[in-house]
């Protein structure tokens, strides 16, 4: 079983390999777009919210665990094991990075949020590998699983001790943060230096001021996590696509068999797959604890490792797109957090967006494509402007949608592992 | 070749019996570990649980598993994964209490009507999923994720902007108005003061469809064909879209009604206070019930019982949540054993089957001679 239409044959292959470096630039391109877009529309609504560093720094917190979920679900599924559990391994990262943090301190929290992710990925790692157990399967069952320890967990230690069946005490313990000095206001041995960037902002020029504004975002009260998470991106290309064992680790996905026939020890490499999609997504767990709730809460993790997973498969299976997904998909909830009147505003932006990839579209004379794109486009304009506000479920909808138009529309252009989700076993004839 | 099958129906056994060994184990171990004795937890479990009234409140529970395991196995039967159930029964529960609460109709008229609606919008919303694999190529697991949680998103707005029932007076309960007494079922005996849902006899006769549908008639043939081997069900005449098409819809239309028993015997609204995560136990009592109907419904009574059973532990000061890890690890064991055993019955069968052959061979020889 693999998830979409996979193609086997070289020059898909060969095709795929250039497009990736397409992809890096046309993502940047696309983002650069994007913020004059945003800065005309914020200037033309008023809605300073659209672009301001509070909302791209919220943005980038939310971003932060759907980031390590789909880097997550990016080694485990190139080494071709689906892993649907990383919602349960990131339950698992929230309870017990409360536990520990809790009780030794917010970095035994995220080294324990950490293992107890990885050892959600183990679980899967033998059913699905050593036992050949579904994929899909194994890893509903994990969720199940996930729930039920961590709920039975929290009974144990937490009640009685300022917590409960549903939540832990406070963890108390918190880890650096960053504030860049001289740029955005940072402390510097104890000198209050000056806030440079936000100056600019303040002073709501067109697009000079909006830059600035998404630079300070970035700048302000930065958690290490942010910053470590952040690095995790070229890390994980650097990883998987230039080292000898990422090589071996992308071959169990893409050809298990011919893997196998050149000496890759493909259990190994799936092991090694899944365990560090576990740890990631329990990292992702742990940031949500210690640096977003300061608390541990059933439910908390609100169906982020399935938006991890939907922005892995937006970003095609790679680290720059899943980059680019989760923060386009925090950006969608920092909005709706901080400002409806930017919520409405975005309208616009999606508005001018749709129509003006439906004249791209024309030009490139997919006609079926920019005609419907185009009037979209009008729709929504009409919505903008005979309503004040959008209701916040839509919001909360926007990621699942998004990934679902992507691929209703784009499936073409996406590639996932050609084996990803496929039992392989040691020995067998390739199927 | 008769002790061949008795080995192998042997083996298959193996599957429960190693699956509630290994529960029974860690759950005992988990408990001993917060100190509690895991002996006198089970005997109160067993004790309470074989109450006449507990049984009933387990048969209550086991029926919307019931429904969703049956709405769960129809998709597994032919290799697809409809994790999408969770979503199609909200809806399908939040679109038929609404409809069901616009009109009044005479008693087995309405509640058909309730129930049509369910199924309708349940078998819609699974659509979509098929239409996007169908059409598009997208894989239903990826998109019934995705369908789940705009299920949640369009829900909550429908229920709060439209559906609401209009707030009297300070109340905040977000509801959709009761259903009139022509849409409700009354119980059908009550026991020790437990009432006996009336939907426990539609789930019977569900049951039963189900199974002469899928085992009993043409189509169920093709689906099963394109579940063990698509290409060459293919091959053979079977349109695979259309099936995948068919058997989407039916999953989604018997998801339609998991809400049902609730809003019929108990809730007649939906609430905030409807129970969730039945789609997803669904999943879990179609893989322990190896997607058989007769299978299906002694897990899901299984699962009922023991959350029924496992009430009476808080009395005792011991964590019932205990039984979620049970649960847990009676899915995870189930399906590992599942495979390993499927991997043994598979070379008794091939063994059989070299024996036949060279029986064959040694009395051609014999005749040839």
């Amino acid at each position: 079983m693999s998830w979409g239409a996979g193609d086997t044959s070289a020059l898909v292959a060969a095709q795929a390999s250039r497009g990736r470096r397409m992809d890096v630039r046309r993502v940047l391109l696309m983002v650069g777009w994007a913020i004059i877009l945003l800065s005309a529309v914020r200037w033309v609504t008023a809605a300073p919210d659209l672009t301001s560093s509070n909302t791209y720094g919220t943005a980038l917190r939310l971003a932060v665990p759907i980031l390590l979920a789909a880097l997550g679900g990016i080694y485990s599924e190139r080494t071709g094991v689906a892993n649907i559990g990383l919602e349960g391994m990131m339950i698992l990262g929230t309870w017990f990075g409360a536990w520990g943090g809790w009780q030794f301190g917010a970095w035994w929290g995220v080294v324990l949020g950490i293992t107890g992710g990885a050892a959600g990925g183990l679980v899967h790692a033998i059913a699905t590998v050593n036992f050949g157990v579904n994929q899909i399967v194994s890893g509903v069952a994990i969720n199940i699983l996930a729930a039920g320890v961590a709920r039975f967990l929290s009974v144990v230690a937490f009640t009685g001790a300022g917590g409960g069946a549903t939540q832990s005490p406070q963890v108390t313990s918190q880890l650096p943060r960053i504030t860049v000095p001289i740029l955005a206001g940072g402390e510097l041995f104890g000198w209050q230096s000056p806030d440079a960037l936000g100056w600019l902002e303040r002073k709501h020029w067109f697009l000079l001021s909006d830059v600035g504004a998404l630079f300070r975002g970035f700048m302000v009260d930065l958690s290490i996590l942010t910053l470590i998470t952040l690095l995790l991106v070229p890390a994980t290309y650097f990883f998987l696509w230039r080292t000898r064992l990422g090589l071996r680790m992308r071959s169990g996905g893409e050809n298990p068999w011919a893997a196998e026939s050149l000496g890759v020890r493909v259990y190994t490499v799936k092991y090694i797959g899944v365990l560090i999609s576990g740890a990631l997504a329990g990292l992702a767990g742990a940031f949500l604890v210690l640096e977003a709730a300061g608390i541990y809460r059933e439910g908390q993790t609100g169906g982020r490792g399935f938006i991890g997973l939907a922005a892995m498969i937006f970003g095609n299976w790679r680290p720059s797109g899943a980059l680019a997904a989760a923060g386009l998909f925090g950006y969608a909830d920092a909005l709706n957090l901080r400002s409806a009147q930017a919520v409405h505003a975005i309208l616009l932006f999606v508005a001018i967006a749709l129509v003006g990839l439906g004249i791209w579209y024309l030009y490139k004379r997919r006609i079926l494509g920019g005609v419907m794109s185009i009037a979209l486009g009008a729709l929504t304009f009409v919505w903008f402007a005979v309503t004040d506000t959008v209701p916040r479920q839509f919001i909360f909808i926007t990621p699942y949608v998004a990934t679902l138009l992507v691929l209703a529309v784009a499936s073409q252009q996406l590639r996932m592992p050609t084996y990803d989700g496929i039992t392989f076993r040691k020995g067998s004839q390739i199927s | 070749m008769k002790a061949t099958k008795l080995r192998i129906a042997l083996l298959w056994l193996l599957v429960p019996i190693s699956a509630i060994v290994l529960a029974f184990a860690v759950s005992s171990i988990a408990l001993i570990a917060i100190g509690e004795n895991p002996a006198s937890a089970f005997r109160s479990m067993a004790s309470y649980g074989t109450q006449a009234n507990s049984l009933v409140s387990a048969v209550n529970r086991a029926v919307p598993l019931f429904i969703a395991g049956l709405a769960v196995a129809i998709g597994f039967k032919m290799n697809l994964f409809n994790i999408g159930v969770e979503g199609q029964y909200r809806l399908a529960t939040l679109f038929a209490a609404a409809a069901g609460a616009a009109v009044i109709l005479p008693t087995p008229l309405h509640i058909v009507f309730i129930m049509l609606v369910g199924m309708i919008t349940g078998a819609a919303w699974a659509g979509i999923a098929g239409i996007l694999k169908v059409k598009r190529g997208v894989h239903e697991v990826v998109s019934t994720i995705m369908l789940n949680s705009i299920a949640t998103g369009l829900g909550a707005y429908l229920l709060s902007n439209y559906l609401r029932k209009p707030a009297v007076g300070s109340e905040l309960l977000i509801a959709t108005p009761p259903i009139a007494e022509s849409g409700r079922l009354p119980a059908l005996a009550v026991i020790s003061g437990e009432d006996l849902r009336t939907f426990v006899l539609f789930a019977v006769v569900l049951g039963i469809a189900v199974y002469v549908l899928i085992w009993r008639t043409r189509f169920g043939y093709d689906l099963r064909a394109s579940g063990v081997n698509p290409d060459a069900a293919r091959v053979s005449g079977v349109d695979p879209n259309r099936m995948i098409m068919r058997t989407m819809l039916l999953s989604g239309a018997m998801a339609g009604l998991i809400g049902m028993p609730d809003l019929f015997g108990f809730f007649h609204a939906y609430t905030l206070d409807l129970p969730t995560g039945l789609g997803f136990d669904g999943i879990a009592v179609a893989l322990v019930g190896l997607n058989h109907p007769v299978g299906v419904a002694i897990a899901a009574f299984v699962f009922g019982w023991v959350d029924r059973a496992a009430q009476i532990l808080d009395l005792e000061g011991i964590p019932k949540e205990v039984i979620v890890i049970t649960k847990g690890v009676i899915i995870l064991s189930v399906v590992i054993a599942y495979e390993v055993v499927k991997r043994l019955v598979q070379a008794q069968q091939i063994k059989a089957a070299a024996e036949a052959t060279r029986e064959l061979e040694e009395q051609e020889e014999a005749v040839a001679a």
